[in-house]
């Protein structure tokens, strides 16, 4: 799944290298076709599968929404998937207040998508707290990006 | 090594007092004891003499050394500087020798094979005073070596110190292998000096923050499923490895601890974005809620009399300590310093709350008294998480971990003098100190 996820990167690296500044908007808001419409590479790589929280919060950002509005798009075009929403934290908290602070990003995402119109029963939560950190690192971007909710396709 | 069940030791060991072989008193001012809670003290210089009859003698006096040297309370005289090199376990050493390479206590022993059963004794002898300071004798398993060691160590913290000793005791942690970005998280259990490490989890799935019963026979902890879904809370046997669901909760459960009395689990469980302290009967499964909340209640943890329940809270913005009624209900809030507070756990003596603080960038491990008054700073650094109390309430355990370095485990004393970390078998997180091991 890394591994995918990184060649994937590098090949739109290298199209965004040789495109006009119009396509390479095109490549970043989601019309790609190098994965099968509906797939869930389609979904992570597309349409976006994580949405990121500022320093103990989670409340949904401007960035955030545009990223669940795409998901609840996508998720109700493509109905067979079951849904799982995780929620992560950085590592500048203590373990069990941080699997709580998860499940309340997890919350807060599956509350938007519901919002959007993605049937409640469809959205399940978890949460792993600290314990999985992406990517791995003790810095401030770091723990941005792992400050998140990832949603996951059963 | 399996852990030994309680009706075997209680066969196994037998303990008497070994009198005393002299009479001799001077009126001297006897330095074999230390006041721990003086604002400072030098450790007391010992000498620990291999025990003599049998080759474990020599591993016997190496774990009483460490023990003692470990707690910051002892200096351990090196072997090599011994004068008197053919002292009898049973009679007075010659007391100006020891004096004289500075020693103020000096221990003595000898171990016995008698009938399939070592039988261990040993003399503390009050070297300034001239006198024997105590004595006991033990018979059991030659496999129980180690925890002889051990009770032979707390006996001897005790009679200098005045307070009970920690030694013969274990340590419940995570155990954490492989990568940063896919970690393997196991319960473990060891010694309290490393010693006779096992592990309880197999490592398929992330398990964590594990706690002991009060007899050391059964475990609470938290761990995820095959499946991806929420985080549960599981009761495990110790010795047979038999292990079972506490509660099949819709939302993730998490965050269990023992009541003192070892007949309930409190927890917390999430559900729409709140989370609040549940607790549970292990006999008749009946679950209360303690806690109505919008906001995080976790981390809860019994007041050693069972009466009061201390968890961390974010009701009020940030996580503050907060103090409740057993059975819930008359909250009341009782940190009030900069920053946030977390992991609260009830010193065994009843008389501190220890907790993890977050200020800024910087973690701390500190202690205030229940009500929230004299709260007091033990150490700090780029992550220090998790206390947990030794039974005698004048140690902690803790993890740490540097800027993308490795996370282990320290202890250090209430007093915030003495800091050493606590050597793993692997990376280790999430300690959980158990009570003294019953005998």
């Amino acid at each position: 799944m890394r591994l995918i996820k990184a060649l994937s990167a590098v090949a739109a690296l290298a199209f965004l290298a040789a495109c006009s500044s119009e396509q390479q908007a095109a490549a970043t808001s989601g019309t790609s076709t190098t994965v099968a419409p509906g797939s869930v590479a389609d979904f992570t790589q597309n349409v976006g599968d994580r949405v990121y929280f500022d320093t103990d919060m989670s409340s949904i950002r401007a960035d955030g929404r545009q990223t669940l509005d795409r998901q609840a798009e996508w998720l109700k075009k493509y109905t067979n998937y079951p849904v799982t929403v995780a929620g992560h934290c950085d590592e500048r908290g203590t373990r069990e207040y941080n699997l709580a602070l998860g499940e309340r990003r997890a919350n807060a995402a599956r509350q938007y998508l519901i919002a959007q119109g993605i049937p409640a029963s469809r959205i399940k939560t978890t949460s792993y707290g600290k314990e999985n950190p992406d990517p791995p690192g003790s810095d401030e971007q770091a723990w941005a990006l792992n400050r998140r909710a990832v949603t996951e396709l059963q | 090594m399996m852990l030994p069940r309680r009706s075997t030791l209680l066969g196994g060991v037998t303990l008497a007092a070994i009198g005393a072989t002299i009479g001799v008193t001077p009126p001297a001012r006897a330095q074999l004891t230390i006041d721990m809670t003086r604002p400072s003290f030098e450790p007391v210089p010992i000498a620990i003499v291999d025990f003599a009859g049998d080759r474990v003698g020599a591993d016997i006096a190496n774990v009483v050394r460490n023990d003692l040297q470990g707690s910051g309370l002892f200096r351990s005289i090196s072997p090599g500087s011994f004068i008197q090199r053919d002292v009898d376990a049973n009679a007075p050493p010659r007391f100006q020798d020891w004096r004289s390479i500075g020693a103020a206590g000096l221990v003595v022993g000898s171990v016995q094979q008698v009938g399939g059963n070592i039988k261990v004794d040993f003399r503390l002898w009050d070297v300034v005073v001239g006198q024997q300071a105590t004595g006991l004798s033990f018979t059991s398993q030659p496999a129980n070596w180690r925890r002889l060691a051990h009770i032979i160590a707390d006996a001897i913290y005790k009679r200098v110190t005045g307070e009970d000793g920690y030694f013969d005791t274990r340590v419940a942690y995570v155990s954490e292998t492989g990568s940063r970005s896919s970690r393997v998280k196991r319960i473990a259990i060891m010694d309290q000096d490393g010693a006779n490490n096992r592990y309880i989890t197999d490592g398929r799935t992330l398990a964590l923050t594990p706690r002991f019963s009060p007899t050391l026979q059964e475990i609470v902890y938290m761990a995820y499923g095959e499946d991806r879904g929420p985080p549960r809370v599981y009761l495990q046997n110790v010795d047979s490895a038999r292990r079972e669901l506490l509660g099949n909760f819709p939302g993730m459960s998490f965050a269990p601890r023992f009541s003192p009395d070892g007949t309930k689990v409190v927890m917390s469980i999430s559900a729409d974005g709140a989370t609040n302290i549940y607790e549970m009967d292990i006999r008749g499964r009946g679950t209360r809620r303690l806690t109505s909340s919008p906001a995080i209640d976790t981390s809860p943890c019994f007041s050693p009399d069972g009466t009061q329940i201390v968890f961390n809270s974010d009701r009020g913005g940030a996580q503050q300590l907060y103090v409740m009624g057993a059975g819930g209900g008359g909250e009341r809030r009782i940190s009030f310093g900069d920053g946030r507070y977390a992991t609260p756990v009830w010193s065994p003596r009843g008389d501190f709350i220890a907790f993890t603080k977050i200020s800024g960038s910087t973690f701390g491990i500190g202690v205030m008294r229940p009500d929230g008054g004299g709260e007091r700073m033990l150490t700090s650094g780029f992550l220090v998480e998790g206390p947990t109390w030794a039974p005698n309430g004048r140690v902690l355990m803790f993890f740490t971990q540097g800027r993308g370095g490795p996370v282990g485990l320290q202890q250090v004393d209430i007093t915030g003098r003495f800091q050493r970390s606590v050597p793993t078998p692997t990376e280790a997180s999430d300690p959980a100190w158990s009570p003294l091991i019953p005998q």
